[in-house]
């Protein structure tokens, strides 16, 4: 090959269709992955850029004209405000009392032994292989066969929303402590740390990370769902609700400004978490 | 833990003593018992509640599938299995639908989910963590309102139709029964379980990234040093040692997806009606029939049940839980 330099200097058509085919071959798998990546992430991006948008009817489905108008006035003249403070009321409590259940039950799993383990398993299995609708109408009509429609509103969707929570929560903290070296907490009583002290000085900070990402994906869980809250909600509307019911009528603006708030507080969340790492990953290379 | 260690103080001082009395061995006795009442306290009120409120609720849902009735007077407990034989013959089309859609929708996410998985467990590197997080992150905005997002992008002029107009794929979609003309994809089965791909997708990719990632790189490399092709290492290493994910992700799609209305409501028409659209309607809309709903809703229930108890059964419910 040295002997024949020229052939370097000018590849023939067909060493270089091959090495594009080479190439292609290689890197197929990126740009297949690339691909599905657009497909995930382009709706979140047109929510955010109709948010701009200025439409002259009420439907705000095609690009018409820049504007502010939909992010100075976020909440529609005051329209969106019981819907989006009910969602953040009713959120923010599933996600206290469910993140409790679901660690008390993750650490009875994890660190002690009972009887009953796969019935256990199988109740918290369940509620997340079933379909969203089953549970909403198995829950309306226990609700109605019991206390009748006039309980249906804030306390029936508080319930739902609980109950769909706890077997995220368990999975998520239970991940975290089958993680957890238990030779930290056996250290802590070598030296003379009394069961409190151990669990409030060393298990609790050390599942404390776990405990936080299941009650952000409980309060997710709960301020996005729709199926099983238009089950349970009666006449009450949440953020989802009044939604699916402005949907015939026309949706505003002002639905993807909140859309895109959500995305950009998420997304700030996960560089919040994964930026330190990268920045340690870089050192150390 | 903190109860092993509770018992300590209960044991050396019996063996100090030598010679335990009535009353340390009393006290042994009740820190064992508390020791082993425990778990069932930690258990207890999260269990209560899952089985109040999900286990339940099924018998209450069974009880009125069989009542007779109407809306003025009330619907009465008659045992009247016939509802189900109604519900079946009123809606045995979209039943079917459902499961159409549903089963197409698996088979897109798995077809997508792979590729997408592979590149991320093997492909990515450091890069691992952001791109799975961009995989759930849509999960962050409402998702009623990026399926309103599809409304836009799969409109009549919008730049999707250009695009498949250009390359001649509408003729294609028509063709199947996928579309209904050639200038309009939206209000059609194609739109509807488009939408249902992208919103189901992270399902499908959670569970098999997880399995994947557990997957030795070496055994790729094994692969490759036995002169195995890439597509026969992953035929016979990775597509194998991934399955359980595979069952786990498959069926984490289809069940959602057999019982979903949103996307047949808000991206399809009156063509696309769905099981959840009669049952939603029967439920709390203009139906009325709550005894039929209960119906469709036992007959969708029993059959996920089923799946999912032959799914456990197989595979253990600890890998997924």
């Amino acid at each position: 090959m040295p002997a024949h330099p020229q052939v370097h200097h000018r590849p023939s058509m067909k060493t270089r269709s091959v090495a594009v085919l080479n190439w292609f071959r290689k890197h197929v798998i990126a740009i297949v992955a690339g691909l599905i990546f657009f497909f995930l992430l382009v709706p979140n991006a047109v929510v955010v850029w109709m948010s701009f948008n200025k439409p002259s009817g009420k439907y705000n489905v095609k690009w018409e004209q820049f504007s502010l108008d939909a992010w100075k006035n976020p909440l529609n003249d005051g329209i969106l405000h019981d819907p989006l403070m009910l969602s953040l009321e009713i959120a923010l409590v599933a996600t206290l009392v469910a993140t409790v259940l679901g660690t008390m039950i993750a650490f009875a799993i994890v660190r002690h032994s009972f009887k009953g383990r796969g019935f256990v398993n199988s109740v918290l299995f369940l509620p997340m292989a079933a379909p969203e609708i089953v549970m909403g109408t198995t829950l309306l009509a226990l609700f109605l066969n019991t206390f009748g429609v006039g309980f249906l509103g804030f306390k029936s969707i508080l319930i739902a929303h609980i109950m769909f929570c706890v077997s995220y929560v368990v999975i998520t903290v239970k991940s975290r402590l089958n993680g957890m070296d238990p030779m930290l907490e056996k250290a802590a009583q070598d030296l003379y740390a009394t069961p409190w002290q151990t669990f409030w000085r060393v298990t609790f900070p050390l599942v404390a990370p776990g405990i936080g990402a299941a009650a952000l994906l409980s309060f997710a869980l709960s301020f996005d769902d729709f199926i099983i809250t238009e089950m349970t909600a009666g006449s009450s509307l949440t953020f989802p609700y009044w939604i699916w019911n402005a949907v015939q009528k026309g949706i505003p603006p002002q639905v993807n400004v909140i859309g895109s708030l959500m995305l950009v507080i998420t997304l700030a969340g996960i560089a919040v978490a994964e930026v330190p790492k990268w920045v340690k990953a870089t050192k150390s290379h | 833990m903190s109860a092993e260690a509770a018992t300590e103080p209960a044991q050396t001082a019996g063996a100090v003593g030598a010679v335990a009395t009535q009353a340390e061995l009393r006290a042994d006795r009740r820190v064992r018992r508390r020791r082993a009442l425990l778990p069932y306290l930690l258990l207890a009120p999260g269990i209560a509640w899952l089985i109040v409120f999900f286990v339940v609720p099924m018998w209450s849902i069974i009880s009125t599938s069989v009542e007779e009735g109407d809306m003025d007077t009330g619907f009465v407990l008659t045992w009247r299995w016939a509802n189900f034989g109604d519900v079946w013959t009123n809606w045995r089309e979209q039943i079917i639908r459902s499961l159409e859609y549903s089963l197409m929708c698996t088979l897109f996410c798995l077809v997508l989910a792979l590729p997408l998985a592979y590149f991320i467990a093997f492909k990515a590197g450091r890069w691992k963590n952001l791109l799975m997080a961009l995989v759930i992150a849509p999960f962050f905005t409402s998702y009623l309102i990026r399926t309103l997002a599809w409304k836009t992008i799969l409109a009549d002029d919008g730049w999707v139709m250009h695009v498949l107009t250009t390359l001649h794929i509408t003729p294609l979609l028509s063709g199947m029964g996928w579309t209904y003309s050639d200038n309009s994809v939206l209000q059609t089965p194609f739109s509807v379980v488009c939408g249902m791909v992208y919103n189901f997708l992270p399902f499908t990719v959670l569970p098999i990234y997880t399995a994947m990632e557990k997957i030795d790189p070496r055994l790729h490399e094994a692969g490759q040093d036995l002169y195995a092709s890439a597509w026969a290492t992953f035929r016979k290493v990775t597509f194998p040692l991934a399955l359980p994910g595979i069952v786990g992700g498959t069926l984490l799609t289809f069940i959602p997806a057999v019982g979903d209305y949103t996307n047949a409501v808000m991206l399809g028409g009156p063509k696309t009606k769905v099981i959840g659209t009669v049952i939603e309607q029967q439920m709390i809309g203009t139906g009325g029939n709550l005894p039929y709903g209960a119906a469709l809703s036992v007959m969708l229930m029993l059959g996920t049940l089923v799946i999912t108890l032959a799914y456990i059964k197989r595979a253990g419910t600890e890998e997924i839980v």
